[in-house]
């Protein structure tokens, strides 16, 4: 448990498995209640760093994050039952239900069992070149959900419904599921598994009765982040013609702006959201499974896998084709079929720097808006910072199109001038990814110990000189790494982007979805590259990261 | 016929030989201990055992099976032998009694009867069995791991450094019960640990090793008094090593005349007393005179320490002037009871008893 404060932020908008994962990796529980006489201490005598205003703002940020959350109940109050009644009740939004219910009870099993059977290979197996595939089987993160889907459009164009959701789903998100599974076989305990062999147990039951329940935090979290994620996009099923509730949504949305038929929606999908979420918490328990003992970990054993390391091979190659190859195929055919005419460069170098812009400012606002949260939860723990920070948590988890449609009315209803403003997609974007911000900040923050900011002091430095040369200084790689993924997310993000960004911007996600709407597929093809390409330094980073929160 | 055996045992890790060649036998129901510094290869002897990993070359026999060959082994599962970890390695998803009945068929007839019954042996108490591993003390994990190995009735128990996690008290205490619940169900029992004391109060047959290879095996006491070389001497305790010429059955050496356990006659032999063989007596300045051939020593140092305190005595009129400069500028070190020890420039005459020993 040494490595306790890496963290490891998660590209979702919904981080919070990860935060219990990290919460597992600490020293102790203990550890975070030790910290509360110190904190409150620190800002009542010596500090004068007032904890209040920390948490003042704290409170502010968790309300902002609140509004999406707010508006949907809002907007069911003040429609009054009948109207909720007739827009929910209604068998368009059963076959949304069904669909989305289907998708998420099939797609969702396969990726787990895919990622077991990858993360074993890749970690517990002799396996040769057993890094590469691991490194293979995490990178089809840095390829956007609805590339992946117009990857498999283009190549087979008859592609659609629930199969094809269920392909390019799982395609795209199974890494969600693989890191952690990975990052906890990596982790076990080898002498339990030795212990259940010596009391008699065959291999395989050895994997059933020992190994796969200790995988169950890791197994929760990667599946709640996937079914989130299913409820979530929109370009990848819209290019399948599959209509989920954010598909839906969008599409009432274009057609009657801002009607009480998307929000009745949004409302539904809102539901799903939590229903998925307290699926999640009943499944996983309150279980402990870290190492009970205190011995040294030994080196993990590794099964021989024989004859059977062709047909393995076999199937983590297809997987690798199936996620890297076919989109890197169809970008490589589309970019060559177009030529140069598709490489319009001052429009590429104009979009790259509305994406750069909102990509930085984003990742800046929700560091920013992370700090009082993130310092709350390290240094002054309490009930009321608990259930400030989770509700951020939850927040977080909404679909974009959700948040969207929450900023669109409040802006639209409240504060016009607003409305499609660089201001209210900054905000959007704050709110969508401050989990990840939040993660990032926290577990560096944990690094930072309170007795290096009192020693400080005690050389001489005001308090917020300490702060700033202690904690701050301690503190900022993470702060770093967690803007860095903010910005992962801005820069592939469509649906809230495409809702509020002001006239006039064109992202990558945008021109992307642009071209490709109207079938232009070569001159889309640009645009997909560089996501790609940005996104892939970024994944290695997450990749890293996973690694660095398994003690390795 | 020895109950577990192994012959010429070969292990590689890479370049490192983990065990070269090592032999052993084990008779049923009595208790060995493997001893000796980290890395020896101890632990890979246990896995072998264990049938965690194969051994490259030779046999192990378990009560007349083959269980590994020439790089061939029947796998852990199928061996019938316990192991105990160092930690214990009690399942966290499972509570006490699942541990314990882990090894047990899922729809054996008495099942929770017998989950009872092992708790009780191992000194658990019942209410215990509902809780989870993580809120046991380290001793109840131990006790908890103990009773999971027993439930599958072993032929043979491995024992990996199971005291060594526990506080010192403790640890004396679980040795004690574990070697005499494993006595009375007539189980063979391997134990390794880098604890010297632990291996020679627990075993009937100790083995030393280093590098890979078996530096000495036998009875606790043979090995403490009798070692075979310098580094089995001190690694059991400590060791005063001394050059000697030996003559009809005496050294004669800077501590004068004492006499050894050998025959021979042989010159620059060395030999080896036990720091308790020595007995200090107090006495004066003046009781020197008059006394040639008894042995005198000033004491240095006093080094208190509760029930035994750590003296250290120079020589003052050492026989054999020639090799004095060697030790007469070294003190023996010698521990003795706190009680009435001698002060700091004190004299004391030096006398040894029972017989030195003299390294083949």
């Amino acid at each position: 448990m040494a490595s306790a404060n890496d963290n490891k932020p998660a590209p979702g908008p919904v981080d919070h498995h990860i935060r219990r994962v990290f919460r597992l990796m600490q020293p102790s529980p203990h550890y975070a209640d030790a910290a509360v006489p110190f904190g409150t201490a620190r800002g009542r005598l010596a500090g004068r760093l007032p904890v209040s205003w920390i948490m003042l703002a704290a409170l502010t940020v968790t309300l902002f994050a609140l509004l999406p959350l707010g508006f949907v109940v809002v907007v069911a109050i003040q429609s009054g039952w009948d109207t909720v009644y007739a827009l929910v009740f209604r068998p368009r939004v059963g076959e949304l239900l069904i669909n989305t219910v289907l998708l998420t009870v099939v797609a969702v099993p396969i990726c787990v069992a895919l990622s077991i059977a990858l993360a074993w290979l890749t970690e517990r197996s002799d396996l040769p070149a057993a890094r590469l595939w691991a490194w293979l089987s995490v990178a089809p993160l840095a390829v956007p959900a609805f590339v992946h889907s117009y990857a498999w459009v283009t190549l087979v164009p008859g592609l659609h419904g629930l199969f094809a959701g269920v392909l390019v789903s799982v395609i795209a998100y199974f890494p969600f599921v693989y890191m952690p599974i990975a990052a906890s076989l990596r982790r076990l305990d080898p002498a339990l598994e030795d212990a259940a062999a010596s009391l008699g147990h065959p291999p395989w039951r050895v994997f059933l009765r020992v190994v796969l329940p200790q995988l169950r935090l890791a197994i929760c979290g990667g599946s709640l982040l996937v079914g989130l994620h299913l409820l979530a996009e929109y370009g990848l099923f819209v290019f399948i013609r599959f209509d989920t509730f954010t598909t839906a949504i969008v599409d009432q949305f274009q057609s009657t702006f801002n009607g009480p038929a998307a929000n009745m929606l949004a409302g539904v999908l809102v539901t799903c959201c939590l229903v998925l979420l307290a699926i999640e918490v009943l499944v996983r328990g309150e279980e402990r499974y870290a190492r009970v003992g205190s011995g040294a970990a030994r080196q993990l054993r590794v099964t021989r896998l024989g004859w059977a390391t062709v047909p393995c091979l076999l199937l983590t190659a297809l997987v690798a084709v199936l996620s890297l190859g076919v989109p890197f195929m169809t970008i490589g055919r589309w970019l060559i079929a177009g030529g140069t005419a598709v490489w319009q460069w001052d429009e590429i170098m104009q979009t790259l720097g509305h994406t750069l812009f909102l990509a930085v400012a984003g990742g800046l606002l929700a560091t920013i808006a992370a700090i009082p949260m993130a310092w709350l939860s390290i240094r002054a723990p309490g009930p009321l910072q608990r259930v400030l920070e989770g509700s951020n948590y939850v927040v977080g988890s909404l679909p974009g199109v959700v948040v969207a449609l929450a900023l669109v009315t409040i802006t639209v209803r409240v504060a016009l001038p607003l409305y499609q403003t660089l201001f209210t997609i900054v905000v959007a974007y704050a709110l969508m990814f401050l989990p990840r911000a939040l993660i990032s900040l926290r577990a560096s923050i944990a690094q930072a110990p309170i007795e290096l900011e009192r020693a400080a002091g005690s050389l001489g430095r005001r308090p917020i000189n300490a702060l700033w040369s202690t904690t701050i200084r301690l503190s900022a790689p993470g702060a770093a790494a967690g803007m860095a993924l903010v910005a992962l997310g801005i820069m592939n993000e469509l649906t809230a982007t495409q809702m509020l960004a002001p006239n006039g911007t064109r992202t990558l996600a945008l021109a992307f979805w642009a071209y490709s709407s109207e079938i232009d597929y070569a001159a889309a093809a640009p645009y997909a590259l560089i996501m790609v390409a940005v996104s892939l330094p970024l994944t290695w980073l997450l990749y890293v990261q996973s690694k660095r929160m398994a003690g390795r | 016929m020895s109950f577990l055996e192994f012959n010429t045992i070969h292990k590689r890790y890479g370049q490192v030989a983990a065990l070269a060649g090592v032999d052993l036998r084990v008779a049923a129901g009595t208790r060995t201990a493997i001893v000796g510094p980290s890395g020896c290869g101890k632990t890979t002897l246990l896995r072998l055992i264990a049938g965690f990993e194969a051994p490259d070359r030779g046999r192990i026999v378990l009560d007349g099976e083959v269980l590994a060959e020439d790089g061939a082994a029947v796998p852990a599962h199928l061996r019938g032998i316990g192991l105990v970890a160092q930690d214990g390695a009690l399942f966290p998803h499972l509570t006490i009694a699942d541990n314990i009945g882990f090894g047990m068929e899922r729809r054996e007839t008495g099942r929770d009867a017998r989950i009872t019954e092992l708790a009780y042996i191992v000194g658990l108490d019942k209410a215990i069995l509902k809780r989870r591993p993580h809120e046991l003390s380290g001793g109840q994990q131990q006790r908890v791991a103990l009773a999971r190995a027993m439930a599958r009735k072993p032929r043979l128990m491995l024992l990996d450094e199971p005291f060594s996690a526990l506080d010192t008290g403790l640890r004396v205490s679980m040795r004690k019960a574990v070697a005499e619940l494993l006595e009375t169900a007539g189980i063979a029992t391997i134990l390794v640990t880098h604890d010297q004391a632990e291996a020679l109060s627990f075993a009937d047959q100790v083995v030393v090793m280093r590098d890979g290879e078996f530096s000495q095996v036998g009875t606790p006491r043979e090995l403490y008094l009798k070692p075979k070389d310098r580094m089995v001497a001190e690694f059991l305790g400590d060791a005063i090593i001394l050059p000697a010429n030996i003559r009809g059955g005496f050294a004669q050496c800077t501590l004068g005349r004492i006499a050894v356990d050998t025959k021979e006659t042989r010159d620059n032999a060395r030999i080896m007393l036990r720091p308790e063989q020595l007995l200090l007596k107090r006495t004066s300045r003046e009781g020197m005179s008059g006394t040639p051939d008894m042995l005198f020593g000033e004491v240095v140092e006093v080094e208190f320490g509760g029930p035994v305190c750590m003296i250290a005595v120079r020589l003052v009129n050492s026989p054999e002037p020639r090799d004095a400069a060697a030790i007469g500028n070294t003190p023996l070190i010698l521990r003795k009871p706190g009680l009435d020890a001698p002060a700091v420039g004190e004299i004391v005459r030096i006398s040894a008893t029972g017989k030195a020993h003299v390294f083949p």
